[in-house]
């Protein structure tokens, strides 16, 4: 994994971490791909899109079902 | 357009007294003009708003009546004696007479026994023609000194010039007091007072020190009030009394402090602060008042240079090929890499038109989003953080405001060095009998200064910001010391309930988070209930707020903690983010953010962007593009390649400077347009001149979201504004820009924000300054926010958990470093550093607690070495308890500190604003400087080498 994919899933991370205030997962998931969605560049969501199909380990699952639900 | 923004000004008239404000109106008969003025205003000032000026010496309308110099004597009706006028405050029905033979005497009398120990050297005196005791001699008719001059006398005062920027000539004082009282009642510092008695008495800074060992911080106002040449600007010394004089805007921090531009000429011969300034009140700091040197400095830059690669001398060329030459790079590279591949960097420093115009010259011309401005590293979260919560991302209240307030609250911000005039007035209202609570992990100057003492300093480790605010905030709801009426009227009620559930949580309370905070359980509630029992509680906050991980939630608490107490949406409260440079507030105005247009709507938002796209003539990418970090990450990826970066020195200021420099390295066109050639210019393509704030028009929005004038006092150097730049830019990209005044960019702005629709050149030069939101609701300005409900209607109080930052202590690096600023340097020093400001601080230090420094063996001004895990620099230490045990702290005025090669990547969840203010570190005594250090020394030596190289081109003329 390169180093930005790994920046980029930290970051990411970073947002679950935050946004982890809601007991329904399905609310924290659904805030965390409206962040991304709003505010990283479609060539940082395509990169962790991608990096996370091909590293499945390598995230949480809230992040990765947030992920997966981006539009781009 | 018929724009009177050229205006000149005439002399600063001054009252004698400060103006009242009061609802009852006083009639009375000045020399037979009747006259109406509000209860309280003194007969001096009745008088003079009569037309009528009235003889006085230590009187001034920036200073409380002292009724010393017996000069303004009056006669009034019914009474005996001949009271000073100063001090006498009107009466209704007040029958006053300001001349009459008796006066006339009395006055003289004064005049002679002031002139007879006085030098009698107008003709060579530095303030011949500026001097209000020459103007007073010859208002009275002196014409005799009956005591002679061979008594004792002052004449041989030994004159001290030991200060950078005036000299203090005791020999020309007449003990009035103006400048004591200044530095009391102006400034905040008591650094000078009357020595003496009697014959004896003078003025004495601190111990009767010079003035540069005294406290004295060199804000300059007891050089205004001087009325003597006393205290005299060595600029006009050399110089000469200015001749004309333009009121514009400072372009140093974010309080934006109006001043009078004095000139001779297209010469600044001195800066002084304009009494009708609506942020600054006729006052001012060191940088601004004086430290503008920098802008005909040798080291500008005035003709455009171009070279092929970094390593290859620059060569001057015309602004038509430098513009073309730019052009044509990102077009070819658009071409080769695709149309993202290139963004641009608006600046904080530079105008509102000229951060609109980049950014417009970004979505247009470049066709993409990738823009941003140095926000993003200092304030990009409180415009998320306010968004989100209060729904407009910007402060709430204007700098008066804090004169109401009871208890305030300073968050890591450090007012006194970087903000220093707001500074002044909130020590005014502390030393009034405020309540003064202190969030800092650094003794700050407020927590334990001579004349203001903080209540409480909530001494946090760094990083803990949301556990303490969470703390703060259970007490509240623990000790029942929430405004429910308020709550329930004016915010969201199921948002509450669940934040409010959260922070009642056991794990959120001040004795389950001490340890993790280091702030005792009984000082954080003993805080809670000063801040939520008052009337008026307000908070200002500053970057030790914002650059952390947790930067927007910090920014997110604050607010919640204001709304949970009913503190905002009057005078007096309010959540105010103290913003660092001069347009940080209006360059994320101006939608300098990749994901926002102007007026902070969203790109995805097809009604905004359809309005845009009609005024602009182009189609807008819907998607935001990339943030500062981004750019250079996707840089060293080897995708992004070009960037437009003006009046940001980013090589200096950004973190992990390591990253920075390979990024710039990395790419094939860097444009940079700056006044000097600044460390991001080492590694630039191209150079474009830029002006100085003295050099062209526009406006700057501060912290207080004021919208001030910056008017051309002097023709640019290189011969184009910063937005004549960015539009021939535009126009060689072959997107067109055509404005023949930034009037006309302001006009666009009003047409497209609704924020601004207000705004105008024209009601600027009428009403001075406009607080935004400015329309038809407001058609003046709104001076505080979110009166009768939130701009986003109901508030939202955010949900704001505790996640500790990955910057901890570990055992190799078991110190933590936060970053700052000190008074007398400003940012990266690119302005201040060209100035004698450097005499005050001319090195950045690592300040370090006594017991940190003894057991690694480190001694006072020895040089340290600073490692953390992206970098390691070294600089000298201070040995100081300013700092607690395990912190570090140093400045990042000087490249060559390379503080920010010890900064990391770490960054704000929210936004990317980097966590300058947490770094695990390292300290340990070293000889040498480090290898960074060695390598910069030597880049530097080799781009200086290609500068002085460069091929001239004297037909180059701009």
């Amino acid at each position: 994994m390169s180093d930005l994919d790994a920046k980029l899933i930290k970051m990411g991370e970073q947002i679950v971490s935050n946004c982890s205030f809601s007991n329904d997962q399905e609310v924290v998931i659904a805030k965390v791909a409206d962040h991304l969605q709003r505010f990283w560049d479609p060539r940082m969501r395509t990169a962790i899109k991608k990096n996370l199909n091909d590293n499945p380990d390598a995230a949480s699952d809230v992040l990765k079902n947030a992920v997966n639900q981006l539009t781009t | 357009m018929n724009v009177e923004f050229y205006k000149r000004f005439g002399p600063e008239l001054d009252l004698g007294t400060p103006k009242v404000e009061a609802d009852k109106s006083v009639s009375l008969k000045i020399d037979g003009a009747e006259i109406h003025v509000p209860e309280g205003t003194s007969v001096m000032r009745a008088a003079g708003l009569a037309g009528i000026q009235i003889p006085k010496l230590c009187a001034s309308e920036d200073l409380e009546a002292f009724g010393s110099c017996r000069l303004c004597l009056v006669e009034i009706e019914g009474r005996k004696g001949y009271p000073a006028s100063c001090t006498t405050n009107v009466e209704e029905g007040m029958v006053v007479k300001t001349q009459t033979e008796r006066i006339s005497s009395l006055r003289r009398n004064v005049m002679e026994l002031y002139i007879s120990d006085h030098p009698l050297d107008c003709l060579t005196c530095p303030t011949n023609g500026d001097c209000q005791l020459q103007d007073m001699a010859g208002v009275v008719g002196l014409r005799d000194v009956r005591y002679g001059y061979e008594g004792e006398n002052h004449l041989q005062a030994e004159k001290d010039e030991s200060g950078s920027y005036f000299t203090f000539d005791p020999s020309k004082c007449i003990v009035c007091s103006r400048c004591v009282r200044a530095c009391e009642e102006q400034q905040g510092t008591f650094a000078l007072t009357i020595q003496g008695r009697g014959f004896e008495s003078k003025v004495a800074a601190s111990q009767d020190e010079a003035f540069k060992d005294s406290e004295c911080v060199s804000c300059g106002a007891c050089v205004k009030a001087c009325p003597t040449a006393t205290l005299t600007e060595k600029t006009v010394i050399e110089f000469g009394i200015p001749e004309t004089a333009t009121v514009t805007t400072c372009a140093y921090c974010g309080v934006g402090c109006s001043f009078r531009a004095e000139m001779q000429g297209d010469r600044l011969v001195r800066m002084i602060p304009n009494r009708d300034g609506h942020a600054n009140h006729g006052h001012s700091c060191i940088k601004g008042r004086f430290a503008f040197g920098y802008s005909t400095h040798p080291d500008r830059i005035t003709k455009p240079m171009i070279r092929d690669s970094i390593r290859d001398p620059w060569q001057e060329v015309s602004w038509e090929e430098a513009l073309s030459h730019a052009a044509t790079r990102f077009k070819d590279i658009q071409k080769e890499y695709g149309v993202k591949s290139i963004g641009g960097i608006t600046s904080s420093r530079c105008t509102n038109e000229e951060t609109f115009l980049v950014q417009k010259l970004i979505r247009g011309a470049f066709g993409n989003n990738n823009v941003d401005t140095c926000a993003r590293v200092c304030h990009s979260p409180t415009g998320y953080g306010l968004k989100t919560t209060l729904g407009e991302s910007a402060g709430t209240q204007q700098f008066d405001s804090v004169m109401q307030a009871d208890t305030i609250i300073v968050m890591g911000a450090n007012p006194t060095d970087a903000h220093p005039v707001f500074a002044s007035q909130m020590k005014r209202r502390l030393r009034q009998g405020a309540n003064l609570i202190v969030i800092d992990p650094r003794r700050i100057d407020l927590v334990d200064g001579p004349h203001v003492k903080a209540d409480h300093h909530l001494q946090l480790k760094p990083g803990t910001n949301v556990a303490v605010l969470n703390s703060l905030a259970h007490t509240i709801i623990d000790e029942g010391l929430e405004n429910e009426e308020y709550i329930q009227d004016r915010c969201e009620r199921e948002a509450y309930e669940t934040w409010r559930d959260f922070v009642a949580l056991p794990e959120n309370s001040p004795e389950a988070l001490e340890k993790e905070t280091g702030v005792p359980a009984t000082e954080i509630r003993a805080a809670a209930r000063l801040y939520a029992n008052v009337e008026n509680g307000a908070i200002y906050y500053g970057l030790g707020v914002t650059e952390h991980s947790q930067g927007s939630t910090t920014v997110m608490g604050i607010a919640n903690l204001a709304m949970v107490t009913g503190n905002v949406g009057r005078a007096g409260v309010g959540v105010n983010p103290l913003r660092g440079q001069n347009n940080v507030q209006g360059a994320c105005d101006m939608g300098s953010f990749p994901h926002e247009l102007p007026g902070y709507r969203h790109v995805s938002d097809g009604t905004v962007r359809a309005m845009f796209e009609k005024e602009w003539q182009v189609t807008l990418d819907p998607e935001p593009g990339f943030r500062i970090p981004n750019m250079f990450d996707y840089a060293v990826e080897g995708s992004f390649k070009g960037m437009y970066i003006q009046g940001e020195d980013m090589a200096q200021s950004d973190p992990d400077t390591q990253h920075v420099t390979k990024a710039l390295m990395s790419m094939e066109c860097v444009v940079v347009q700056d006044i000097f050639l600044n460390e991001t210019s080492k590694y630039a393509h191209v150079f474009l001149p830029g002006s100085s704030f003295l050099e062209k028009n526009g406006t700057f929005t501060n912290a207080e979201r004021r919208i001030s004038p910056v008017r051309k006092v002097m023709e640019p150097l290189a011969g184009k504004e910063d937005w004549e730049v960015t539009v021939a830019l535009s126009n060689a990209m072959g997107y067109k820009m055509d404005y023949s005044h930034p009037s006309e960019i302001m006009d666009e702005i009003a047409r497209l924000t609704p924020t601004f629709t207000g705004v105008s050149y024209e009601k600027l030069d009428r009403l001075g300054s406009i607080q935004w939101p400015c329309n038809e609701e407001a058609p003046e300005g709104t001076p505080t926010m979110h009166i009768d409900e939130f701009g986003r209607g109901k508030g939202f109080f955010a949900p704001t958990p505790y996640v500790a930052t990955d910057e901890r202590s570990t055992r190799k690096f078991p110190l933590l470093l936060t970053t700052g600023r000190i008074l007398s340097q400003y940012n990266v020093g690119a302005q201040t550093r060209r100035t004698e400001n450097n005499e005050y601080h001319g090195e950045d230090r690592l300040e370090i607690h006594p017991a940190d420094a003894e057991v690694r063996g480190i001694k006072q001004d020895a040089w340290v070495g600073i490692q953390s895990r992206a970098g390691e620099t070294v600089m000298r230490a201070d040995i100081t308890e300013r700092v607690q045990p395990g912190v570090v702290y140093t400045t990042f005025h000087f490249p060559e500190s390379g503080a920010n090669v010890v900064t990391t990547d770490n960054s704000d969840w929210a936004t990317n604003c980097p966590e300058y203010k947490v770094t695990a570190v390292q300290a340990y005594p070293v000889s040498q400087p480090s290898e960074w250090q060695r390598n910069f020394k030597a880049y530097s030596k080799e781009q200086a080498e290609l500068v002085s190289k460069r091929k001239r081109d004297d037909k180059a003329k701009a």
